[in-house]
C-alpha cells in the first residue's frame, strides 16, 4: 500500500431541510486502501457518500484528490475525477443487456455506430478478470441482485476509477458471491485502486478494510487503522454505548412448549423455475427461518404464500383451512403481512408521511364512510413511533428522508399495527446498522412472545440463530433440511446447505 | 427530535426562496398574470371580464379536478374531450324524457365510460395513454353519429338554467358547482382513505400492492370519477349554449386539462394530488386565454402565449 493521501475530505458540511447531516466530518483515503466507512443509520454516510459523488453539493468544506482541490458538483464531474460508486440501489438500467449497461454513456464506437463486437468482447474481459460467468447479452433484469451488482462494479472498473465507493456491496450478496467481491476488491487493491467500503457486516471489515472511520450523528468519531482497534471498540464507538449488549446469543427454546397449531401450511407449492415443490409450515408463535443461497427460492416461497406472485400448483391452508392462493389484500385479511427484501421498491411509498405510510395497510379499519380519522390515525402512528423508536423529525416527514433502518421500521410498524397472525421478513435487517439491527431482532423476539408467528427470510446465519426457533434450508427451489434451534449451528446449516440433509425432527 | 428542528434556524436564506417559489410558483405567476392584466388589457379589470372568465373556466376546471387524481395515479385520460361530448349530445337527445332524467342519463353514459376505460386499464394492464387515445378516437366517433354529426339545438329553459342562472343577477350559477367541485375533490383526496391510495398507488404501485389495496377498484373508481366530472362538464357547457354540437365540444379539452394539472402542481409522474393547485393552473390558463381574446391577438397567437407560460410555470416548479 501506498502511503500518499489519494482523497482528503476537509470539514464537510452539509444540511437537509430539518436536519443537519454533516458537521464538519474529515476523511482521509490512501492510495490502494481499502478504508471503511461505517456508522449507524442516520450517522450521515451516505450523504458524505452523495457529496464525494456529486450527488449533494456540500454546504462547507473541500474536496482534495491526489492533492489537487476537486469540485464534484455533478456525478459526471466525480466520475472524471476517477471516483466511481456502487450504490445501495443499483443504478444500472433494468431492461438494458449487460455489457450495454457496462458501456452506457461510454459506447465503444466505430464510424459513429456502436462497436457491438468489441462491447461484448471488453464486457466479457472485466467479467472474466472478476471470476464472473454470465452471458454479457442477457439483460439485466433476468439476473440475480448479485450479478447485477458485480455489473455495477464492472462498469466502475470500466471507467479507469481511482476511487470505487461501494455502498453496501454485500448486503444482498451470499457468502459465496462475497468471496468473489472480495477477490475482485483485492485485485482493485494491486493495481493501487482505493476502495470506500461501506458495510454493517464486521467481519467483513476486519477482513478486508486496511483503515476505518466511524461516523456518528454527522460528525467523525474516530479513525484507525484496522489493526489498532479490535470489533468490540468499534461497536462501542459507533453507537456510543456498552458494547456488551450487542453481543449476539443464542436463542433458548423448548421444544414442548411449542404450540402445535400451524397458522401455515404449503404443500407441494410449484412456481418454476424458483420453487419446485415445498413443504413448510409455521407454527404459531414460533419464528421459522428459512436459509439458502441467494437465488434457491426463499423469497419466491416467501410471495407465493403472501400472494404477491400466483403458484402454479400446491395447496395451501391457512389455520387448518384449505385456502385459494389469492391477492395480497386476501392474505392481509387472513391476518398476513409482508416486509419485501427491496424496501425502496416495494416496501415504502417514498413521497408519503411516516404517518401515511405506517397506517396504509390499516386504512379500512380508521375509516368510517370513507372519511379516515386523523385523531385515530395519529394516536396508532404515535405509538409505533415511540415503541419501534422510529427516528423522524415528526410523523409528516416524507419517509424517502428517513434512514434505512428507520424505513425498515415503519414498515414493520405498517404490519404491526394490524395485529396480524403471521409476518413474512424478507431480509429484514439488510442495509441496517448494528444498532438497529439488534432492535429490529428484538422486536421479532417480541413479535414471537405475543404469539404471532414469523417467517423470517436472512442471508446471515448467524442472524436465523440469534432469532429463529426453527430453521427450514431451501436449495434449489426444495426444501433439503429442517433444523431446530438446538441443533442451529452455523456448521449445521452451512452442511445442509452444501450437502442436503434431510430433517433432523 | 427537539435537536434537529432547532438546526434547521441555521438554513440559509437563498434556499428558503427556492422553497418558496419551488412552492408557490403557480399562485405567485398567477398574480403576476393578474397584475399585469390590470395594467395592460383594457377593460381587464372589471366585474364582468371576472365573471367570464369563471363561467368559461367551468369546463375546464371539472375535467381537470377529474385529472389530477388520474394524474397522482400514475395516469392520464386523454378521453375526457370526447367524453364531454358524448354527454352532452346523449343527454340533450333525452330531453324528451325530462329535465332531470336527461341529465342524469348525461351522467351515467359518462360514468359507463368511465367504467369501461377503468376495467381495461385494471383488469389487462395496459398503459392509460394507450387505452385513453382509442376512447378519444371512438367515443367522439360515438359522439358525432348520434345525431349524424349536426347541430342539435333546443330549447328547455330549466335545462339552460344550469348553464345560465345568476345568483342576485350576477353570480353564475357555474361559481357554485365550481366551489361544490372543488371541496368534493379535495374532499375525497384529502380526507378520504380512496385519496390516499390514489397517491399511493402514483408513488409507488408495487408497494401500494403488497399492502393490501385493492388496486383494481382504485383504479375503476378513479377513471369513473375523471370521466363522471367530463361528462358533468359537457352537460353545464350544452345548457349555457342550448345546443349541443358533438364535432365541438370537449374539443382539446384533455389538453388544457392536463397542462392545468401539470401547473397546479401535481407530479405527472403521481403522487400528492394538488387539488388547489389544479385550480390555480386552471385560472391561468383561462386568464390567458380571456387576455389574449380582449386584446385582439389572434387565435393561433394565443396559443403560443399559452405554451410559454405553460413551460415558464413548469420551469418554476421544477425540482431542483
Amino acid at each position: 500500500m501506498d502511503e500518499r493521501i489519494l482523497l482528503h475530505m476537509k470539514s464537510i458540511s452539509k444540511s437537509f431541510p430539518g436536519v443537519k447531516a454533516l458537521k464538519g466530518v474529515d476523511l482521509e483515503v490512501k492510495k490502494g486502501e481499502v478504508h471503511a466507512l461505517m456508522g449507524e443509520n442516520g450517522a450521515g454516510k451516505s450523504t458524505l457518500i452523495k457529496v464525494l459523488t456529486g450527488v449533494h453539493i456540500e454546504d462547507e468544506g473541500e474536496i482534495y484528490f491526489e492533492d489537487k482541490q476537486i469540485f464534484t458538483n455533478t456525478t459526471l464531474q466525480a466520475q472524471k475525477c476517477g471516483i466511481s460508486t456502487i450504490y445501495q440501489e443499483l443504478d444500472l438500467i433494468p431492461e438494458l443487456s449487460i455489457c450495454e449497461n457496462i458501456f452506457l454513456g461510454r459506447e465503444i464506437m466505430k464510424k459513429g455506430i456502436i462497436d457491438w463486437k468489441a462491447t461484448q468482447k471488453r464486457a466479457k474481459e472485466i467479467l472474466d478478470d472478476m471470476g464472473i460467468d454470465v452471458e454479457v447479452t442477457s439483460i439485466l433484469s433476468s439476473q440475480s441482485t448479485a450479478i447485477q451488482q458485480m455489473v455495477s462494479i464492472a462498469r466502475a472498473i470500466s471507467i479507469n476509477a481511482r476511487l470505487v465507493v461501494m455502498d453496501e456491496p454485500t448486503s444482498s450478496l451470499d457468502d459465496k458471491e462475497v468471496r468473489v467481491l472480495f477477490e475482485v476488491i483485492k485485485k482493485l487493491k494491486a493495481q493501487n485502486i482505493s476502495v470506500i467500503f461501506i458495510s454493517h457486516r464486521l467481519d467483513e471489515i476486519f477482513e478486508i478494510c486496511d483503515a476505518i472511520t466511524i461516523l456518528k450523528d454527522g460528525e467523525r468519531v474516530g479513525y484507525s487503522l484496522i489493526k489498532d482497534i479490535t470489533k468490540l471498540e468499534l461497536v462501542s464507538k459507533m453507537i456510543g454505548k456498552d458494547a456488551s449488549q450487542i453481543i449476539s446469543r443464542k436463542k433458548s427454546y423448548n421444544k414442548d412448549k411449542m404450540s402445535n397449531e400451524n397458522i401455515i401450511v404449503t404443500k407441494n407449492i410449484v412456481r418454476d423455475p424458483k420453487v419446485k415443490g415445498i413443504d413448510i409450515e409455521v407454527k404459531k408463535g414460533e419464528v421459522l427461518g428459512l436459509a439458502g443461497l441467494l437465488g434457491s427460492g426463499r423469497t419466491e416461497l416467501a410471495r407465493l404464500i403472501f400472494g404477491a406472485d400466483l403458484p402454479q400448483g400446491g395447496e395451501l391452508y391457512i389455520n387448518g383451512k384449505k385456502e385459494k392462493f389469492n391477492l395480497p389484500k386476501d392474505a392481509i385479511k387472513k391476518g398476513m403481512g409482508f416486509c419485501p427484501e427491496d424496501r425502496k421498491i416495494e416496501g415504502i411509498i417514498p413521497n408519503m408521511s411516516v404517518k401515511e405510510n405506517i397506517t396504509l395497510a390499516i386504512l379500512p379499519r380508521l375509516t368510517k364512510m370513507g372519511i379516515v380519522s386523523r385523531k385515530e390515525q395519529e394516536k396508532i402512528v404515535n405509538k409505533f413511533i415511540q415503541a419501534l423508536k422510529i427516528k423522524t423529525p415528526h410523523m409528516n416527514q416524507a419517509v424517502k428522508n428517513l434512514s434505512g433502518g428507520n424505513q425498515q421500521k415503519v414498515i414493520l410498524a405498517r404490519w404491526m399495527c394490524m395485529n396480524p397472525e403471521l409476518l413474512i421478513l424478507d431480509e429484514p435487517t439488510r442495509g441496517i446498522d448494528v444498532g438497529a439491527k439488534k432492535e429490529i431482532l428484538d422486536l421479532i423476539e417480541q413479535l414471537a412472545s405475543d404469539n404471532i408467528s414469523v417467517l423470517m427470510i436472512s442471508s446471515e446465519i448467524e442472524e436465523l440463530m440469534h432469532a429463529c426457533d426453527r430453521i427450514a434450508v431451501i436449495r434449489d427451489g426444495k426444501k433439503v433440511g429442517e433444523l431446530y434451534a438446538e441443533e442451529i449451528g452455523e456448521e449445521a446449516i452451512m452442511n445442509s446447505i452444501a450437502e442436503g440433509h434431510q430433517s433432523f425432527a | 427530535m427537539e435537536a434537529t428542528k432547532k438546526m434547521t434556524t441555521s438554513t440559509n436564506q437563498t434556499i428558503d426562496w427556492k422553497l418558496f417559489f419551488n412552492k408557490y410558483a403557480t399562485p405567485v405567476l398567477l398574480v403576476i398574470l393578474i397584475s399585469f392584466n390590470v395594467v395592460f388589457t383594457p377593460n381587464f379589470a372589471n366585474i364582468n371580464t371576472m365573471w367570464n372568465i369563471l363561467i368559461q373556466m367551468t369546463t375546464i376546471l371539472l375535467t381537470a379536478l377529474g385529472m389530477t387524481l388520474v394524474i397522482a395515479s400514475g395516469g392520464i385520460d386523454i378521453s375526457v374531450g370526447s367524453v364531454m361530448a358524448i354527454s352532452s349530445i346523449i343527454s340533450a337527445k333525452s330531453l324528451g324524457l325530462g329535465v332531470l332524467p336527461a341529465i342524469l342519463v348525461g351522467l351515467l353514459v359518462a360514468a359507463v365510460c368511465g367504467l369501461f376505460i377503468g376495467l381495461i386499464i385494471a383488469k389487462f394492464k395496459i398503459q392509460p395513454i394507450i387505452v385513453t387515445l382509442p376512447m378519444m378516437i371512438g367515443i367522439r366517433g360515438i359522439a358525432q353519429v348520434t345525431n349524424d354529426s349536426q347541430l342539435l339545438n333546443f330549447d328547455s329553459p330549466a335545462y339552460s338554467f344550469i348553464g345560465t342562472y345568476k345568483f342576485a343577477g350576477n353570480i353564475p350559477v357555474q361559481v357554485l358547482i365550481m366551489i361544490i367541485a372543488v371541496a368534493v375533490v379535495y374532499f375525497i383526496s384529502n380526507k378520504m382513505a380512496f385519496g390516499r391510495y390514489v397517491q399511493a398507488m402514483g408513488d409507488n404501485y408495487r408497494a401500494s400492492r403488497l399492502t393490501g389495496i385493492n388496486t383494481f377498484l382504485v383504479i375503476i373508481g378513479i377513471y369513473v370519477i375523471s370521466s363522471a366530472l367530463a361528462g358533468f362538464a359537457g352537460i353545464i357547457e350544452t345548457a349555457r349554449l342550448s345546443a349541443a354540437d358533438a364535432n365541438a365540444i370537449g374539443k382539446l379539452m384533455e389538453l388544457d386539462a392536463i397542462a392545468a394539472v401539470a401547473v397546479g402542481g401535481t407530479p405527472m409522474t403521481g403522487g400528492r394530488p394538488n387539488v388547489i393547485g389544479t385550480v390555480f393552473g386552471v385560472l391561468i390558463i383561462q386568464i390567458i386565454t380571456v387576455a389574449v381574446n380582449m386584446n385582439n391577438i389572434p387565435y393561433t397567437y394565443s396559443l403560443v402565449v399559452k405554451a410559454i407560460v405553460i413551460i415558464l410555470a413548469l420551469w418554476a416548479r421544477r425540482n431542483k
